[in-house]
């Protein structure tokens, strides 16, 4: 695959993100904010990170950088379009995914391990995994707290659009497995048409030998699968 | 400036005394104006001349097989690890700063230290935090623990940079001056390693990153006076810190400096521009111009005595050859940052500061720096009075208590011992994707990308133990930095130091000072570790006196083969549990002694170097044969809460053991004593054999302690306990 990922002033995701895919024999291209070739890319990836220091909300400055012209028209036209952590915030912040990530509800930032429940394979970034095995992707965030209107919800609900679900190691979904208070314990969701998906935990985060995880192997292998099988 | 007219009430503000007042006037055969005063205020303050410690320092050992850089050479040490590759690591203090503002002073702390590292042209890749506060109970306290850990947090985590380790005390005598002590550690190619001398006459002075407001203006005269109440006036000389500011200045400081376009390099941190510009000049013997007026500047009508003094932060000043300078500023320009040509390199050897045409200052820049005219002090050494007292502890009058399981979970709750994990999952310390071992186990290990190594990284010094005898106690701070990193299975290759003590004019305070320079000397010797750098913190008093002396060391360690890298957690049931070193005869100093009878005395443990060095040899070998499946540093609260911490994994499940050893002598000293030189192990059965023949062979004591096994935590006939509830408690210790 030819994975493209941007960097925003303030990323600090960015090199994790390319070093995972690389890892995976992936070729990786890093894409400045300024420009505005996304270089033909089957997946472009929003790294984590606190884009121009995460000042006014997070992702709000990022949204007008040069480059998100071309990243939206990309994902319009059905472009595989990953955000994670500040990634996720940026999608909500321009509109390509709905809802809000909120301050934390312990207000503090907060990094762990933490099992998130795979709740649709019916995307590119789930594809082929089991409804409902827990996979354990770290967190590390202040503003990780989904929120949404009611309709909202309901919506992703119906679309089958939440993605995977914060749950305690056993894969139950329960308020205390919730770190940081998102909505439906929300981790990660997709838009409608399932190309564009935006989460919190970091799957490259757990991606290669040498670190405590290895969980996100299963999303970053789900991709390829997807990609060699569609 | 005709006007102007030193008085003494100046020089009292400038913390200038009048031998110095008149060791200025020699030097530049005047009166010094009000820019100089100033300029000679900062760079001759305790915070940048080391003028009370720095003979001692001198007597450190800074040379080894490894250094690239050497103590007081550069901003930071830095030391090869192989492959072409090299570790930049050094540790500082922002205490004042942060008793004033616990926020600002903490986040503007790890700040520092990151620019002292990528300054370097290493790019940072962990972050460590020695934080010391008072009772945690008192809100006073509470707020300034708070206020320094999202402090650390927001700027590290918005930086990019793993928050890896450290550690966090708490004894009465830090409270109104806690400590604030951080450490970074950055990875360099040898080829880029940056220097900071001037050179080349000619060539620009430019300066880079953040405007310059009035923030900090000070900052190193405040850190070099004892804190008072009228210290809340002082409020401006702390700074404020834009850690997205300071990942676009990392960015494109690495960008130029290994494209090669830099010259030299410095930050400007304590004192500002006057601090590097001086540095730069003085280091080479070579002049530098400045003007002012072109400095970029964030606030309306500064004087040039502000620009030159304030410690705005993110900031550079960078030596560019004139043809390098338009590739230079594009880069910076890239990055949306400033890079203005302020001045040039002369061959005056002197500090000449200009406003437009006219010039407000100009001092033979040598004459400002370390190692040049800015003044140096023996002082007077008294020993304390209160070691009478302490070391007056009479064991036998101590009562025993057998209640073993009531005085554990005591000593797990004790916020010293208990879980430290309300602080560190606020600090990002997965970024980079580098962390085999995150915080909770003895050392932080941290893979070197691209090659199989790791680096081992910790952080130690037991405060008490140096108040009851800071010879012992400095000695025990490096055995046990060394012995953490040890246990992950990391050579000790070097250390940087951050020396936290009172007022130095207390002749009692210099005693410590002048023990702790002597037992840190003893230990690196002893265990081939130079000092690279790092920092003295003086003044550090508050209404009861003294703080505690403590010299926080910041180890660094090698380990070959990542995939040998061992935490301190036990494994599997059925593994054996192993004690390597002596049954605990000493009880002085112990948190045991504060915690269960409300004092503070006795003898610290003391450390055999010759043992220790042994007991590091030994546990190399048997990690690097894979003998071992778990080690750990078997230090405060002694025998029974370590083995407990070993019992406790990272993720979040219970191992229990059946410990089988029975004491000898009085089971609270051999239970919950504190002695150096003790590593508990577990192993697998199927190689006691082989790890039996390891140990015989040396000359090490060892014990053989018992099992891990279920659910229970079991201690002969003493104590038994689900591992579960004990675990409960030392989770609850520290509420933030």
């Amino acid at each position: 695959m030819k994975v493209s990922v941007i960097t925003f002033p303030g990323s600090n995701c960015d090199h994790d993100a390319m070093e995972a895919f690389a890892l995976r024999g992936h070729e990786v291209k890093n894409i400045w904010h300024k420009d505005h070739d996304l270089q033909s890319p089957d997946l472009v990836i929003l790294p984590g990170g606190f884009s121009y220091g995460d000042y006014l909300r997070c992702g709000s400055i990022a949204k007008f950088s040069p480059i998100m012209k071309e990243v939206i028209s990309y994902a319009q036209k059905g472009g595989m379009l990953f955000g994670i952590c500040n990634g996720f915030q940026i999608l909500t912040e321009c509109g390509l995914l709905p809802g809000t990530l909120m301050m934390n509800k312990s207000l503090q930032f907060i990094c762990q391990h933490q099992y998130i429940r795979v709740e649709s394979n019916d995307t590119p970034y789930t594809y082929g995994l089991d409804k409902g095995k827990a996979l354990d992707i770290p967190i590390a965030h202040k503003e990780g707290n989904f929120f949404i209107d009611e309709a909202g919800l309901k919506s992703l609900q119906d679309n089958n659009r939440i993605v995977f679900r914060y749950c305690d190691k056993d894969g139950n979904a329960t308020p205390e497995a919730n770190p940081n208070g998102a909505l439906d314990n929300i981790a990660g969701i997709c838009n409608k048409e399932r190309n564009v998906m935006g989460m919190m935990p970091h799957p490259e985060r757990a991606a290669s030998e040498h670190v405590v995880s290895q969980d996100g192997l299963f999303i970053i292998k789900a991709i390829e699968n997807y990609f060699n099988h569609r | 400036m005709s006007e102007f007219k030193v008085t003494s009430e100046l020089l009292a503000e400038h913390s200038i005394n009048q031998e110095e007042y008149a060791e200025i006037k020699n030097i530049l055969k005047r009166e010094p104006n009000w820019v100089e005063l100033g300029i000679f205020s900062v760079m001759w303050s305790e915070h940048a001349s080391y003028k009370n410690s720095i003979k001692l320092l001198k007597t450190l050992p800074k040379d080894g097989d490894y250094m690239l850089a050497k103590a007081g050479e550069e901003n930071a040490g830095v030391v090869d690890i192989g492959d072409g590759l090299a570790v930049s690591f050094k540790i500082e203090s922002h205490n004042h700063p942060s008793a004033l503002e616990p926020y600002h002073g903490a986040a503007t702390g790890v700040g520092g230290i990151l620019r002292d590292i990528f300054t370097m042209g290493a790019r940072p890749i962990a972050v460590l935090d020695s934080l010391r506060f008072g009772n945690p109970e008192n809100p006073q306290v509470k707020h300034l623990i708070k206020g320094v850990v999202n402090g650390i947090a927001d700027y590290g985590n918005c930086f990019g940079v793993p928050t890896v380790g450290g550690e966090i005390y708490f004894e009465d005598s830090f409270e109104g001056n806690p400590l604030v002590n951080a450490m970074a550690v950055g990875i360099l190619k040898h080829k880029d390693l940056a220097k900071s001398g001037a050179k080349g006459l000619g060539n620009h002075v430019v300066y880079v990153g953040a405007k310059t407001g009035r923030d900090g203006i000070h900052g190193a005269t405040f850190a070099s006076v004892e804190l008072s109440n009228e210290s809340e006036e002082k409020r401006t000389a702390v700074q404020v810190g834009d850690p997205f500011m300071e990942k676009l200045l990392l960015e494109a400081t690495l960008e130029v400096i290994q494209k090669g376009l830099v010259v030299a390099i410095q930050d400007m941190g304590a004192a500002g521009l006057t601090c590097s510009s001086s540095e730069m000049a003085g280091k080479t013997g070579v002049g530098i111009e400045i003007d002012v007026a072109k400095v970029p500047q964030r606030e309306i009508g500064m004087s040039t005595y502000e620009i030159m003094l304030s410690e705005s932060q993110e900031r550079m000043l960078i030596i560019v050859e004139p043809k390098n300078f338009d590739a230079l500023q594009d880069i910076f320009h890239k990055w949306d940052l400033e890079a203005v040509i302020i001045g040039e390199v002369k061959d005056d050897g002197l500090l000449t500061v200009k406003n437009k045409d006219i010039i407000e200052a100009q001092i033979p820049a040598e004459t400002l720096v370390l190692g040049g005219k800015a003044p140096v002090y023996t002082r007077e050494t008294t020993i304390p009075g209160y070691l009478h007292k302490t070391r007056s502890l009479d064991v036998n009058q101590l009562p025993e208590s057998k209640d073993y399981a009531d005085i554990l979970v005591k000593l797990l709750q004790s916020p010293n011992i208990a879980s430290k994990r309300a602080v560190f999952r606020q600090y990002d310390h997965m970024v980079q994707i580098n962390s085999v071992v995150e915080p909770g186990s003895d050392a932080a290990v941290v893979k070197i990308k691209d090659t199989n190594k790791a680096l081992a990284l910790s952080t130690d010094c037991n405060s008490r133990y140096c108040w009851l005898d800071p010879y012992e106690g400095a000695k025990g701070a490096v055995a046990e930095s060394a012995r953490n990193v040890v246990c992950s299975g990391a050579k000790p290759l070097a250390i940087t130091n951050c020396l936290n003590f009172g007022n130095p004019y207390k002749p009692e305070v210099y005693w410590t000072f002048s023990e702790v320079i002597r037992g840190m000397t003893d230990a690196c010797k002893a265990f081939g570790t130079p000092v690279t750098g790092g920092n003295v913190s003086f003044y550090n008093e508050n209404p009861t006196g003294a703080i505690y002396p403590t010299p926080v060391i910041g180890m660094l360690g090698l380990i070959e083969d990542s995939s040998k890298v061992i935490t301190q957690f036990f494994k599997n049931d059925g593994d054996l549990i192993y004690l390597l070193g002596k049954e605990c005869m000493e009880i002085g100093g112990s948190e045991y002694l504060k915690v269960i009878h409300n004092q503070i005395s006795g003898y610290p443990p003391k450390v055999d170097l010759n043992a220790e060095q042994e007991l590091f040899i030994l546990m190399l070998e048997l990690i690097d044969r894979r003998l071992i499946k778990s080690a750990h540093d078997c230090s405060e609260g002694g025998l029974l809460v370590c083995l407990a911490e070993s019992c406790f994994s990272p993720d979040g499940s219970n191992k229990g053991i059946e410990i089988e050893y029975n004491p000898k002598i009085r089971k609270d000293i051999a239970y919950f004593g504190e002695a150096h030189s003790r590593i508990i192990v577990s192993i697998s059965p199927d190689t006691k054999q082989e790890f039996l023949n390891t140990v015989t062979a040396s000359a090490l004591e060892y014990m053989y302690l018992g099992k891990v096994k279920g659910s229970e935590y079991i201690i002969n006939e003493d104590l038994a306990v689900d591992t579960k509830i004990l675990r409960e408690f030392w989770e609850k210790g520290i509420d933030l």
